[in-house]
């Protein structure tokens, strides 16, 4: 084992995933000067160089800014024998590829009987928390999990980070990564060997048997927390990290409710139509007669994301808000403490 | 251009398949037999074959709505294609596509798009994997006036400079989109458009004329072949049908003394003509010929009645390339 960071862990995937295969390309804004730190040689840098000298310009390749260009060819490369890594920085940029995504990558395997197989990654980042207002904080992997064809991971330490993101590469099918910027500087153990993580295989991050947490992304370190304090409380809480969303592990979250009987989703994605909107679906339709409490999720409001410090912090799910939804299921907090849980924000 | 008669003769026999074909699918539409939506190449076999043959076998394409001639020209064959217009089992695409989204990866065709520009990019991924590949093959992308004010289409020219991909950007302009003639809505001349990109750009002005097609794009074609880089070839053509099959409007959008000259200037009687003159075939031959492709379309058309339906459970297959889990 060595410690590694979360965005070390997927430096150190995509130098695996290129040395492992001379079709895996990384194509970007600004990945030959190695500006966000995953297309380098870590802590060999001055011995290697960065990815660019370490692979060479023709599999390593800036980009201007087109989106929709970058992320069409990447579709029609992995659609004639490449395996393309696109980074494509802040996750709000994907909707300027909107139609390749959802008219191309997620429909011409299927549309055309199956002529084509189309594996690609689509990399992207959430800056959320991070003060960088509207056009830089979202969130938007519910949006693309109504696209059936692709498939959509958010790997929450770097573990995971590293594991899903080489099973990713591996994939035939397109995939598209979120990671929580709020997660990038966060230090885990990762195996020196290579390893990958199937998808559709949930991580339990905790064991626990009174509540059923199911957190996502940067959610999971808050859950741990809101855990942690819940735990001196006397109350035990399961804390279930999906990893991936498309395929997502109904069998473990419905097999976890079963036995707590109570469920709370953190996510941090805006409320409606949501992750935790559909996995709330999913168990109230496949485990309705194990709960115990209302199913309760713990998300951003349906508002944008403001600038101002003291407006953004009080929106993501943090650990307060998750023991809040706790305590409520569990009957510690009577339900009509905490309104702000349940009922959407106010739309004004 | 040096090109053998048989070469000449195969020309004819690709404009009269996409004839044939759209002229009976065209019959099917108004018949109930073809459901959904089907608009022709019937006008434009010249523009759309002539490019066709300045690919090679192993070379890539991509299309349009418009969007049987762009297989038939490179060589798939009729039953399968057929078949998807109907939706039987046994479809090019397995009846998933339809008309729209015909796609024959055998021959290199990559796809057909219903969303206007968006295979522009695909094509140009295509040329992409090529060169990091090295294997040589050139990717062209077949796209309409009404495309050519698409953003994509910039952003795919500009990067295909960059990294100077063997890609050419084929505009077919048949002069509409849809009802709007291209000119209200296109600034300047679409093929002067290369200019600003730094690659060649011509105007082949008798789209008509599949020599000439097949001459500006095989220059594009042997260009980036020889690793010098994309190019901007723009075909002016007609459709003699209307956009889709089918579609009536309350107003006729186009002068009726246009019409008529370009459907004089057929692009199937000017080559037969032109082969005839110059020696290529005689009267007899071309009527064989084009007896021969008659017969191939009615085996399609025996094809298709006689495939099944798919199975229902095919609408669940392929959306991933192994299941992922139950489909709700």
């Amino acid at each position: 084992m060595t410690v590694m960071s979360y965005l070390g862990a997927i430096g150190a995937a995509q130098r695996e995933a290129m040395e492992a295969d001379e079709r895996v390309v990384i194509i970007g804004e600004d990945v030959e000067a190695n500006v966000y730190g995953t297309t380098g040689a870590g802590k060999s840098r001055k011995d290697k160089g960065d990815f660019l000298e370490m692979f060479g310009a023709n599999r390593i390749r800036n980009t201007p800014i087109s989106e929709e260009v970058i992320v069409g060819a990447a579709i029609g490369a992995a659609m004639t024998g490449l395996r393309p890594i696109v980074d494509l920085s802040y996750s709000s940029f994907l909707y300027m590829a909107m139609d390749q995504f959802v008219n191309q990558a997620a429909k011409n395997r299927y549309m055309f009987g199956g002529q084509a197989s189309i594996p690609v990654v689509f990399r992207s980042a959430m800056f959320y928390g991070l003060n960088t207002g509207a056009h830089h904080s979202d969130r938007p992997y519910p949006m693309f999990m109504n696209v059936p064809g692709l498939k959509i991971i958010v790997p929450s330490n770097p573990y995971d980070a590293k594991g899903l993101l080489r099973t990713a590469v591996d994939s035939d099918d397109p995939v598209l990564t979120f990671e929580a910027c709020l997660l990038w500087g966060s230090k885990g153990e990762v195996p020196e060997e290579e390893y990958k993580i199937p998808f559709g295989q949930a991580n339990v991050a905790r064991t626990g048997d009174d509540v059923t947490v199911v957190a996502i992304s940067s959610a999971v370190p808050e859950a741990l927390a809101a855990a942690e304090t819940l735990a001196g409380e006397g109350v035990s809480v399961e804390v279930i990290d999906p990893r991936t969303l498309v395929p997502f592990d109904t069998e473990a979250v419905i097999r976890s409710v079963q036995r707590t009987g109570r469920l709370v989703i953190a996510d941090p994605a805006h409320r409606t139509c949501s992750a935790a909107a559909e996995i709330s679906a999913i168990v109230a339709e496949e485990a309705f007669e194990s709960l115990r409490a209302p199913i309760m999720r713990v998300t951003t409001p349906d508002t944008q994301i403001p600038f101002s410090p003291a407006l953004e912090k009080q929106l993501y799910p943090n650990r307060t808000k998750i023991e809040d939804a706790v305590r409520r299921v569990t009957g510690l907090m009577a339900n009509t403490l905490n309104t702000e849980l349940t009922s959407p924000a106010p739309r004004m | 251009m040096d090109l053998s008669s048989q070469n000449l003769l195969e020309m004819q026999r690709r404009m009269l398949r996409i004839r044939r074909f759209d002229e009976r699918a065209s019959k099917m539409v108004k018949r109930g037999q073809i459901p959904g939506t089907v608009h022709t190449s019937i006008g434009q076999e010249a523009q759309v074959v002539g490019a066709c043959m300045a690919l090679g076998d192993g070379d890539y394409m991509s299309g349009n709505h418009r969007s049987h001639g762009h297989p038939i020209g490179k060589g798939s064959p009729l039953g399968p294609l057929m078949a998807e217009l109907v939706g039987k089992a046994t479809g090019v695409c397995q009846g998933k596509g339809g008309s729209l989204h015909l796609a024959d990866f055998a021959v290199g065709s990559l796809g057909e798009s219903g969303i206007v520009g968006s295979s522009i990019p695909i094509a140009t991924g295509a040329a992409l994997s090529s060169k990091v590949l090295g294997n040589g093959k050139v990717s062209l992308a077949f796209f309409g006036d009404g495309a050519a004010n698409q953003g994509c289409l910039y952003e795919a020219m500009n990067i295909s400079g960059v990294w100077n991909l063997p890609v050419v950007f084929l505009c077919e302009n048949n002069q509409y989109a849809l009802s709007t003639p291209a000119h209200t809505v296109t600034s300047g001349v679409i093929a002067d458009r290369a200019a600003g990109f730094g690659m060649p750009g011509v105007r082949v002005e008798d789209g008509q004329d599949v020599l000439a097609v097949f001459e500006a794009v095989t220059t594009a074609v042997e260009r980036a072949r020889r690793g010098e880089g994309p190019s901007l070839v723009e075909v002016v053509t007609y459709r003699f049908n209307e956009h889709s099959e089918g579609l009536r409007l309350g107003t006729d959008y186009r002068d009726a003394e246009e019409k008529a000259a370009w459907v004089e200037r057929d692009p199937i009687v000017l080559f037969r003509r032109h082969l005839e003159r110059e020696g290529i075939a005689t009267a007899e031959e071309l009527d064989a010929l084009e007896a021969e492709v008659l017969a191939e379309v009615d085996e399609a058309v025996r094809f298709t009645d006689e495939s099944p339906y798919p199975d229902p459970s095919v609408a669940f297959k392929d959306l991933y390339t192994e299941p992922i889990g139950a489909i709700a």
